[in-house]
């Protein structure tokens, strides 16, 4: 064994970890604000599953208590109130988050070979994370809790043939209630959030293999020079780590002030019938999912049924969630970057945008006559993005790609 | 401007505007509590412990919690606010069964530890302010804010007593006291979260000063821009 190396390199590659994924891990130095947010989500991650584990030592999984433990951890444990503002509102702030992180890969095209494998695993993330906060909406047991869920497990229901018994095999009863309750809280602190890290870790090693994309949409590993260093690499430690820990503390104070100052957020971050026990026998004027739920509840609700089924809404649903996974495929653009595109491309990408986040709004709106239209315009918008994206992105000039990367 | 563009502003314009329209609720006045008011916030505990809590429970509050945040002493609490003969550190319940209750208003009254979380504090101020004779409904009187509701009009002798600027004092004390009462924390979180984000203010100039000094490797250092 070599004498020079300490004792526990002699057993574990540990040195070799820190210089791969830190120290010798060359970043390119143009990122901006887009690439703050990779680095927040692993934050976020980890103040979930902390202030998750608190919150399950005084929280009871019982259709009976479950509401009432939420208030007591409110009121009667020792900064409890604290500890659930924290994951409400990290919640919501994890989606902020990750919409974001997903905005940064459609603007430079992070998801274009060689970082196919990191986009699909980034999508099964996003998903997993969309059904872990479900499931966690579910457990204060609150009217929304109760009715949320009803409304959203439901739609299995309407898979034909095997739908009735595929909503009582997730339900574990014939309607949602104390069954339920205890499987998704199960699923909830420990089937997902063990995926999710797992996930996370396969997530990293994928993009620390190939290298991280940039604003430019150059592969920096292109131009190395003698040493072997990417010439446009800076070490991810310590100038990465510093610059992120500076982004972090900026973004604990918009978290905190939003904690200490307004932890129901009008009603976006804890729903106001949330705060009536959950009771089966009353039905709320109207029902709405959380706020990073509602694109996808917008298609459900845009797509008419057939034959009185509302299977093609579901499947409408999940499409706009599963067509994600195509995008590297789907585009055929020579070119990464929103920099370079052409600019009727800039416009589909801007046209996108809106169809999403004008769905995400009309999906917290009652339904009307002109809602429902409105949202079968955007519904179109969003899957014609994708569908029509192997003509569009080719079409146009694009921009000459420099050779190095730009400031 | 360009068509594309016109057309998304046009959209948006049409849609929240839509949104305005379609929002023909009853008005209700704003309460303007202020929890900090504690001279307000024990009226408010005195009058909903005479008023309201013969059949309204606070089950999710405790007697020694309302003593400790509101600076009484339990001994006050216990001779002035405890009726139903509960010991100090017990939640605040109704002695009125459940049964007899829904017998003689037609329901259970509801539980309004969190009534001001989920209806909010200017519905509580001006429900508390709308009653009305009407000789159709059983109590003989009705609501505007909640029509047909189950509930006499108990505070009738208040009303009846005081003027109508003191009447409106009594209901906002009784609202700041449910405000409080909803989230008893927000006495701790308002207070403190000053503090916490003058320190973040503070960490995050450090920070980046911190990562300025980094940086300048970066900019004209070790890690400057190479050909």
């Amino acid at each position: 064994m070599n004498n020079k190396q300490s004792w526990i390199d002699q057993r574990f590659p540990l040195t070799k970890v820190i210089n791969e994924h830190l120290a010798e891990y060359y970043t390119p130095r143009n990122f901006n604000f887009w690439y703050f947010f990779g680095g927040l989500a692993v934050v976020m991650l980890i103040m979930q599953l902390v202030t998750g584990i608190f919150l399950t030592m005084h929280y009871k999984p019982d259709a009976e208590y479950a509401f009432a433990s939420v208030e007591y951890i409110m009121r009667d444990v020792e900064w409890g109130w604290f500890i659930r503002y924290m994951h409400s509102t990290g919640a919501s702030a994890f989606f902020v988050i990750i919409y974001l992180h997903m905005m940064r890969a459609l603007l430079y095209g992070s998801y274009k070979g060689p970082r196919e494998l990191i986009w699909i695993l980034g999508m099964v993330l996003y998903i997993l994370l969309l059904a872990e906060a479900f499931m966690g909406y579910v457990l204060p047991w609150g009217q929304m809790s109760f009715w949320g869920a009803q409304v959203i497990i439901s739609l299995f229901g309407s898979v034909p043939i095997v739908g009735p018994d595929l909503l009582v095999w997730i339900l574990g009863d014939y309607a949602v209630g104390d069954a339920t309750l205890n499987r998704f809280f199960s699923l909830h602190v420990v089937v997902i959030p063990l995926i999710l890290v797992v996930l996370v870790f396969l997530h990293i090693v994928a993009l620390h293999h190939v290298g991280s994309n940039n604003p430019d949409g150059i592969e920096i590993k292109k131009n190395k020079d003698a040493d072997g260093i990417p010439k446009d690499g800076i070490p991810f430690h310590p100038y990465f780590t510093i610059k992120d820990s500076v982004v972090v503390v900026g973004f604990l104070w918009i978290f905190c002030a939003v904690v200490f100052y307004a932890p129901a957020l009008n009603g976006y971050f804890l729903e106001a019938p949330n705060f009536i026990e959950a009771n089966p026998l009353k039905t709320p004027e109207h029902i709405a999912p959380l706020w990073y739920l509602t694109p996808y509840y917008s298609v459900l609700r845009a797509i008419p049924p057939l034959f009185g089924s509302q299977f093609p809404g579901v499947l409408g649903m999940f499409a706009a969630l599963g067509v994600f996974f195509l995008l590297p495929w789907l585009d055929r653009s020579p070119v990464k970057s929103i920099r370079y595109r052409s600019p009727i491309y800039k416009w589909i990408l801007g046209a996108f945008v809106v169809s999403f986040i004008m769905l995400g709004w009309l999906g917290v709106q009652p339904v009307t006559p002109l809602y429902v239209l409105l949202a079968r315009i955007f519904t179109t918008l969003y899957f014609s993005f994708f569908i029509l994206m192997p003509w569009f992105s080719t079409l146009g000039k694009t921009k000459e790609v420099p050779e190095r990367v730009t400031g | 401007m360009n068509i594309k563009l016109k057309l998304i502003v046009g959209l948006s314009v049409l849609l929240f505007s839509v949104n305005i329209f379609a929002a023909s609720k009853i008005h209700l006045d704003h309460a303007n509590t202020d929890i900090f008011d504690e001279a307000s916030l024990q009226s408010g505990a005195k009058l909903f412990m005479n008023y309201c809590s013969g059949c309204h429970e606070i089950s999710l509050m405790r007697y020694n919690r309302i003593a400790k945040d509101l600076n009484l002493t339990e001994e006050h609490v216990a001779k002035n606010l405890m009726f139903a003969g509960n010991k100090i550190g017990e939640s605040i319940t109704t002695a009125m069964p459940e049964g007899a209750a829904a017998k003689w208003f037609g329901g259970v009254p509801p539980d309004l530890s969190l009534v001001s979380r989920s209806k909010g504090t200017d519905w509580i101020y001006t429900y508390l302010r709308s009653f009305y004779d009407d000789e159709e409904r059983i109590f003989g009187v009705n609501n505007k804010v909640l029509v047909n509701a189950s509930m006499p009009d108990v505070l009738w002798s208040l009303r009846e007593s005081q003027s109508e600027a003191e009447f409106d004092q009594s209901v906002l004390d009784i609202t700041n006291f449910l405000d409080y009462v909803g989230e008893p924390a927000k006495l701790i979180r308002l207070k403190l979260g000053k503090w916490v984000l003058l320190f973040l203010g503070i960490l995050f100039i450090l920070t980046y000063m911190l990562k300025k000094e980094y940086w300048k490797d970066v900019k004209y250092g070790i890690w400057r821009p190479r050909d």
